[in-house]
């Protein structure tokens, strides 16, 4: 094995391992200190997660959630972009759906209204993300701050519109009305049903597969067209990407209009596939959930698919925890999410010599046998 | 004659025994914190104390967004627990759906309405009580300004408001009543840095008693009345104990009763479907007189009763925003 090689597995493997079972061991400690035991909690969350039918839907359903913000921060990130604006543009996006779908569900059919609906998410949560964009291509206004300041933007505009507008009249919740059926995402257990294949009903939908046909694009985009080789251009070094006659400018803007429609994509999963109207605060953090991830998968498909399955795990299998353990609340499951964060995404680096080290001693032989 | 009444004790204690062997009640808790001085916490007061009385654990569940309270109401019913308090008007889709899954298990759903052959709705008449805090706060104004300080701007809370101003207007016609609200996210619930610069705006415009309808927000628009030598008026549980001394009164929606009245009627087999709505009349709002406040409102406590009875026996009318998202005076 060449040292570059084994190098590049250390990264994207060995490193991210280890940080992991970092957390896990800080983990256990915590639940020892609350006088839980950790090996219980620990069946149970996987049971929870993976052990049946109805826990692995729910756990691929926030998946799919994560895989959308991840890939939106990953794209943005390979430009040098750090889009913290998912929430918002997951948030809009579900107007867009919810536009849609009020307007046009009562006659237009399926097969027309889901794509224009899956459109018209990618589409909102884009033009959320192009005016940051913009300021930042443009007017050198800081893409963190303007991303940060447009999510609350995106929530007030919302509270504003499901309040005043859109919201059903006589009803205390800031909410529309239902969709219609024709607006419906098939779910895992009615797709699987089509093929005999029994499987118990959860938020599943086909958005998952979606999800995973949207990484693939991301991949070809990003390092098989000249549109990705040009983004990641700009991402490594926007002078030397000036030198070679790419626009920067042009960059910034459609790595934030990609970003900001795969955030949008988040609505998808969640209006058409699973609440069916739309609601205050159906994003509920996968936005922000999506900026871990993305730090956690590499900012690699591959990587992200990985690592929105271990959130969706912990999202699923962290609710059975509070369940079954009074002794654990939710906020103990936020504790396990930020030590998987602080560990795998602030301390990335933290084995990275003692790794090395290890590496250098017995890849270096090979290489000069 | 032995057996006779053997057999009747026997009888009669047998079902009594069996339902307590399966009477298994829970709770899914609106998204927020259990613990928020108000709402929540009005909720699980209410299982403490039947708790307390009775020694049947209560199974609790804090849902941390949306889809998990469809699943929370889900796997409740699974394990078989019945009741089921679902808390709050953002779980009725989700009950909806879960309820007609299990047509065997009893569910409550506080703040909410859900048509279904085996669910209780219980709703507040928020509109009722407002309107009489906003009638004491426009008696113990002296400038004939005062305030409103709400959480989210959501139709709830601005049923509040507009039952508040009708109080303050039936009082004194002129009244001027300033209204502010938080914010647009859940966030504006547990802002007490932002309520009490909205309190002090008003002050600052003249008012000098603020009601306020914002959940944890509140804390910090009775922390500027005392700051400012101003009156404030609390909120769903009485709170004339925070700041005592500038705590007019506080509006209270007597949740912790809902909750448990719900388990107390499922243990002794009296529980019933439907909607059953809670006012002035059956003691599910009021104003709160105890101790800190007893001496503050004395001068107006024989007006206040003339309007509760009016309110009752129907004289005064008091507008719900609810019915047509309007506030009409």
């Amino acid at each position: 094995m060449k040292p570059a090689t084994a190098q590049r597995w250390a990264n994207l493997l060995i490193l991210p391992t280890l940080n992991i079972l970092t957390a896990f061991v800080v983990t256990t400690l915590v639940f020892l200190a609350i006088g839980v035991n950790p090996i219980d909690a620990a069946k149970l969350l996987v049971k929870g997660a993976f052990g049946y039918q109805n826990g692995i839907g729910y756990t691929l359903y926030y998946t799919t959630n994560f895989i959308f913000t991840g890939l939106a921060v990953a794209i943005a990130f390979h430009a040098g972009l750090f889009n913290i604006g998912g929430e918002g543009q997951a948030y809009i996006g579900g107007l867009g759906v919810g536009l849609v779908v009020l307007a046009f569900d009562g006659w237009l059919p399926a097969i027309i209204l889901i794509p224009l609906a899956i459109l018209a998410a990618a589409l909102m949560g884009a033009a959320w993300a192009a005016i940051p964009a913009y300021l930042q291509a443009y007017r050198g206004s800081h893409i963190v701050i303007t991303t940060i300041m447009f999510n609350f933007l995106a929530s007030s505009l919302m509270v504003y519109l499901l309040v005043n507008v859109l919201g059903e009249k006589g009803q205390m919740s800031p909410e529309t009305r239902s969709f219609a059926e024709s607006s419906f995402l098939p779910t895992w257990s009615e797709m699987l049903g089509w093929f005999g294949i029994p499987f118990a009903s959860s938020p599943l939908n086909i958005s998952f597969l979606f999800a995973l046909f949207c990484c693939f694009a991301v991949w070809v985009f990003l390092w098989k067209t000249r549109w990705g080789y040009e983004l990641r251009t700009v991402g490594a070094n926007p002078d030397a990407a000036i030198y070679a006659g790419i626009n920067p400018k042009h960059i910034v803007m459609m790595a934030m209009l990609i970003s900001g429609g795969l955030a949008g994509l988040v609505a998808v999963n969640e209006l058409l596939g699973v609440q069916h109207r739309l609601l205050l605060g159906f994003n509920a953090g996968y936005g922000f959930g999506g900026i871990a991830v993305a730090l956690m998968g590499r900012n690699h498909p591959v990587g992200i698919v990985l690592a929105a399955l271990l959130f969706g795990a912990l999202y699923q299998g962290g609710a059975e925890l509070s369940f079954d353990m009074p002794n654990v609340t939710r906020d103990l499951v936020v504790v396990i999410q930020g030590l998987i964060i602080l560990f795998s995404g602030a301390l990335e680096s933290m084995y990275r010599p003692q790794i090395q080290r290890f590496l250098s001693r017995f890849v270096k032989d090979e290489v000069s046998a | 004659m032995k057996k006779l009444l053997l057999s009747v004790v026997v009888g009669t204690c047998l079902p009594a025994f069996v339902l307590a062997a399966d009477f298994k009640p829970a709770i899914v808790y609106d998204l927020g914190t259990k613990f928020d001085k108000s709402f929540n916490e009005g909720v699980s007061n209410g299982a403490k104390r039947f708790t307390e009385e009775t020694k049947v654990e209560v199974q609790e569940f804090e849902p941390a967004n949306d889809s998990q309270i469809e699943q929370a109401i889900r796997r409740m019913a699974q394990r078989g627990s019945n009741p089921i308090i679902s808390v709050g008007f953002s779980q009725s889709k989700a009950l909806e759906t879960v309820s007609k899954e299990f047509p065997d298990t009893h569910f409550t759903i506080i703040d909410s309405v859900v048509d279904q052959p085996n669910v209780q709705s219980v709703t507040f008449r928020e509109e009722q009580g407002s309107f009489l805090v906003g009638a004491l706060a426009a008696m113990a104004s002296k400038t004939g300004k005062v305030g409103f300080v709400g959480g989210q701007d959501i139709a709830l809370i601005r049923k509040f408001a507009c039952g508040y101003e009708q109080g303050a207007k039936y009082v004194n016609k002129d009244v001027k009543v300033f209204q502010n609200m938080t914010g647009s996210t859940g966030a504006a619930w547990n802002n007490p840095s932002k309520g009490g610069e909205l309190a002090k705006s008003q002050f600052d415009q003249g008012a000098d008693v603020v009601f306020a309808a914002a959940g944890g927000t509140g804390i910090g628009v009775y922390q500027a009345a005392k700051d400012n030598g101003k009156l404030a008026i609390g909120v769903d549980s009485n709170q004339n104990h925070l700041q005592p001394g500038t705590m007019l009164t506080s509006m209270v929606k007597r949740v912790d009763n809902a909750a448990y009245d719900t388990f107390k009627a499922q243990q002794e087999g009296s529980w019933k479907a439907g909607k059953v709505t809670l006012g002035l009349a059956e003691k599910g709002v009021g104003w709160a007189v105890d101790e800190h406040n007893e001496k503050m409102v004395e001068p107006y406590k024989a007006k206040m009763a003339e309007i509760e009875k009016a309110i009752i026996d129907g004289t005064i009318k008091v507008h719900d925003y609810m019915t047509d998202n309007t506030c009409k005076m």
